[in-house]
């Protein structure tokens, strides 16, 4: 059943982010469409995690870590004064490149985490929630018999979708994936490229890849960032067969990075 | 000569192996030697009526322990009730928002607590609390367990918290769970059995500590009236047997620490029972 949440837009305008001193990101200008896969590209430092997540509000919590200037999730500033993190974070899930499920819990408690941490639901409400959430990242038949054993006793794959669940069951409107396949063997990689097509249906994702074919396969845009600054953005069809930027064209050829 | 200096390096590594085998072994040898001699010495006197039954009065036969055996778990009780909450909240203090000059000073507090002499920890629940209640008593006994117990249960909550990744932290803090929820329910129960063990720990040493106890809860030969009163503990009664001229009061003694160590090395084995089965992270 596929209830058509959809998407929001995000339009990021002229943001900066630092840590202490050093500025990762600058002047960042970038507008992501609903219901489409936007990749982030670019050599390792060159600030895509720290611009993921500045989307969700997690960069604040690192020590010494700033942002200035907006994030639009649909109209609405996320980084408005009034703005309270915790329910943007509920707004945007998140994938980590290293699998993370919650060590203590079992796979059923770990999907149900987010929303039994945040809110009274009732138990058949919950159920109804993981099930569903665990079919939409496509692991509930290799799951359904042992979703009471420990989350951490899945393979990588595995592990990897369970943390895509746990982000889905929220009922997020967007999804951020932070290199979600550089921990997974090539299987659990298609696996995962396979669920990212299906999800865009209902969310707007944002992926970062260090791979130059996995965001060419799975995104409809692309952006190549370079030392924290946006050097191009444009169709992945554009970019990845004639990109308009020198720079963009050494990278994506494989010249540096 | 390559062959031969391969040779002596060969007996180098080999020597130095050994040696470090020999000394693991030596360690272990200890244990099993005070162990095997409490046990020989203890085991006489140990039967049913030492846990039943109250000190016999000088020059009569027989009598037990269970006055004592009683009194250490109450004393080990008393502590345990305001030094398990205590020790942990201010290890999640100091494992969580302990990065400023309060978190140095709680640590450099708990850290200079664990090396007090337990003697020291006695005279002043001496001086704080006997004198002005005008007597002994279980309760200040149990105060006394307790200050030793707090900085090592504070210090291992706080490093226990502080080794679960950050990763774990940030997985739901991206999920919008708040701060202190992330803190009670995602990152204190992945703690938690490195936490169970430090408190074990604790209560182990508190267990048999016997310097404290002296002018707290001062020893009973009777069972204890209330725990405003002087109340028997282990340890005390191992000291004032040991240290009585009477050949049954020593063989009770050598059985008064073989109860001691079992009860510390059954705590022990209970816990690594207990926390076993637990999902643990990996990798
Ligand atoms: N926690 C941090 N503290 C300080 N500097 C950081 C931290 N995380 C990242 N940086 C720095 O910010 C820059 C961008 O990092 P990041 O966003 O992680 O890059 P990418 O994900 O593209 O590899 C790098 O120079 C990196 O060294
Ligand atoms: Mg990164």
């Amino acid at each position: 059943m596929a209830d058509l949440i959809g998407g929001k837009r995000i339009t990021i305008k002229e943001l900066n982010a630092w840590y202490h001193s050093l500025q990762a990101l600058t002047n960042v200008n970038l507008l992501i469409e609903p219901n489409k896969v936007t990749a982030i590209i670019g050599p390792s430092g060159c600030g895509k995690s720290t611009l993921i997540r500045c989307l969700n509000r997690l960069h604040e919590i690192i020590p010494g870590a700033r942002v200035s200037g907006q994030v639009l999730l649909g109209s609405q500033d996320i980084y408005a004064p009034e703005v309270d993190p915790v329910e943007v974070r509920r707004r945007v899930g998140m994938v980590f490149q290293k699998p993370n499920p919650f060590p203590t819990m079992s796979v059923f408690d770990n999907v149900a985490a987010g929303i039994k941490l945040n809110s009274r639901r009732s138990r058949n409400e919950i159920a109804t929630i993981v099930e569903k959430s665990l079919r939409q990242a496509a692991l509930w038949d290799e799951v359904k018999d042992k979703l009471h054993n420990s989350g951490a006793a899945l393979s990588g794959g595995q592990q990897q979708r369970l943390c895509i669940a746990r982000a889905l069951a929220i009922e997020p409107e967007v999804i951020l994936m932070d290199e979600p396949c550089s921990a997974l063997d090539p299987m659990a990689t298609l696996k995962i490229e396979e669920l990212i097509q299906e999800l865009k249906e209902n969310y707007t994702i944002v992926i970062v890849t260090h791979n130059m074919q996995q965001a060419a396969r799975v995104s409809d845009w692309t952006a190549f960032f370079l030392l924290g600054e946006l050097i191009e953005y444009g169709h992945a069809r554009q970019i990845f067969s004639n990109p308009s930027d020198k720079r963009t064209e050494a990278y994506i050829t494989g010249r540096f990075g | 000569m390559k062959q031969q200096l391969y040779l002596w390096r060969k007996i180098k590594d080999k020597g130095m192996s050994q040696l470090i085998g020999l000394s693991a072994l030596m360690m272990v040898g200890i244990l099993f030697l005070i162990l095997g001699y409490i046990f020989i010495k203890g085991v006489s006197a140990l039967n049913w009526d030492f846990f039943t039954q109250l000190p016999k009065p000088v020059g009569e036969a027989g009598g037990g322990m269970a006055n004592a055996i009683v009194g250490s778990f109450i004393l080990l009780g008393l502590a345990c009730s305001f030094s398990l909450p205590l020790g942990i909240l201010a290890g999640i203090y100091l494992s969580e928002f302990g990065r400023n000059q309060l978190g140095t000073t709680v640590r450099f507090a708990a850290d200079l607590l664990t090396g007090l002499p337990s003697i020291v920890v006695g005279i002043f629940i001496y001086t704080l609390i006997v004198l002005p209640m005008k007597g002994f008593s279980a309760i200040a006994g149990g105060i006394a367990l307790g200050i030793i117990m707090v900085p090592v249960i504070t210090r291992t909550t706080e490093e226990m918290m502080k080794i679960i990744p950050l990763t774990i932290r940030e997985a739901a803090l991206a999920l919008g769970i708040r701060e202190w929820r992330t803190i009670l329910s995602v990152v204190l129960p992945a703690a938690l059995p490195g936490i169970i063990t430090g408190i074990m720990l604790a209560i182990a040493r508190a267990a048999g500590e016997t310097a404290p106890l002296l002018f707290t809860a001062l020893g009973n030969r009777f069972w204890h009236s209330g725990l405003d009163q002087p109340i028997a503990a282990l340890p005390l009664q191992i000291f004032t047997y040991a240290i009585s001229p009477y050949e049954d009061w020593h063989a009770q003694a050598w059985a008064g620490a073989l109860v001691l160590i079992i009860l510390v090395l059954g705590l022990s084995i209970a816990t690594r029972f207990l926390t076993r089965g637990r999902y643990y992270f990996m990798r």
